[in-house]
């Protein structure tokens, strides 16, 4: 127990700040002189990256989910050897 | 067919929903344009969960290995070792992406800058975890030393990743002056996919590694299955 607090106590010290904060304000929000994505933006084409990038996403979270499950049938058919063993 | 335990479905679930929020919350949800930094301020919802993600399965890994040396429970090795492996695939990706970002920021891949160097000896400390892991050959052996090991390996960590690139001149965005995550604490917007993303990049790493976990019990039951035979 008294170990996990020292854990704790180092993981919760760790945003200790060492320099001051610079803020953002709405005014960085509004700032046109900062080129940013804008007319791809505009053209729509952003959409097409977000697609992209939720497909990978989509197509790698069904692999592990896939893996999961057969990790899982392992699992139960371990069960039954053990009980057939055992008996 | 075998399905997934239901206990663990929500939590699964959550994860998925949680990228998917961030990856298109994160590429169209309005940010502040700054000097320098450009869309690629983006990257905190991206490069930054890696090592948030990282920090908390090692953290995970360390509590397991202090654990294990409490009960002396084999089970528990495979628990810190499993997150551990799992923290550190997100280490490397965070790496490559911070070399990525730094190319088209600083101008270079690798600077020497000192969260560079900082996470390079972090991940290089694990690296020789499971070096140690694989040198010896006694399974209580190894799992008691590599445990002590990587007890010392996290708290090595926290000083080469957040105390010292803020002590000296770091160019990386929330040290030496420069802007990060300090400095957008307060900006909502940032905020508002920023920890959604750290929660749904950690839950995966928690996925990964228990699959893993799961794989290594099975084996050690099939051992045992054979000893009694």
């Amino acid at each position: 127990m008294k170990t996990t607090w020292l854990m704790l106590f180092l993981f919760l010290t760790t945003p200790l700040l060492a320099q001051e904060k610079q803020q953002v304000t709405a005014a960085d929000y509004a700032n046109r002189e900062v080129s940013m994505a804008d007319s791809f933006r505009a053209e729509g084409k952003i959409y097409v990256v977000v697609a992209i990038l939720a497909t990978v996403l989509a197509g790698l979270l069904v692999f592990t989910l896939v893996t999961d499950r057969k990790v899982s049938k392992l699992e139960q058919e371990m069960e039954h050897l053990k009980k057939k063993i055992i008996n | 067919m075998a399905k997934l335990n239901s206990k663990h479905v929500i939590w699964k679930l959550l994860a998925s929903l949680l990228l998917f929020y961030t990856i298109i919350g994160g590429l169209m949800m309005e940010v502040p344009r700054l000097p320098i930094l450009n869309e690629t301020i983006r990257a905190l919802y991206f490069h930054v969960p890696m090592w948030f993600g990282m920090i908390i399965l090692l953290l995970i890994s360390a509590v397991y290995s202090i654990r294990y040396l409490n009960k002396d429970d084999q089970a528990y090795d495979d628990i810190a070792v499993e997150f551990a492996n799992a923290g550190v695939i997100f280490g490397v990706l965070g790496i490559v992406t911070g070399m990525i970002w730094a190319q088209f920021t600083w101008g270079a891949w690798w600077s020497g800058d000192p969260k560079q160097n900082g996470s390079a000896i972090a991940l290089m400390t694990y690296f020789a975890y499971f070096i140690l892991r694989n040198s010896l050959s006694d399974q209580q052996q190894k799992a008691r030393i590599s445990a002590i090991y990587n007890i010392f390996a996290f708290a090595t960590l926290i000083p080469l990743l957040f105390i010292l690139p803020r002590l000296t001149d770091s160019l990386h965005p929330g040290n030496g002056g420069n802007p990060g995550f300090n400095a957008y604490d307060m900006d909502s917007k940032l905020r508002l996919v920023f920890y959604p993303a750290v929660i749904g990049w950690t839950l995966l790493g928690v996925w990964i590694a228990s699959l893993r976990i799961r794989i290594k019990r099975l084996k050690s039951d099939m051992n045992d299955l054979e000893y009694q035979r």
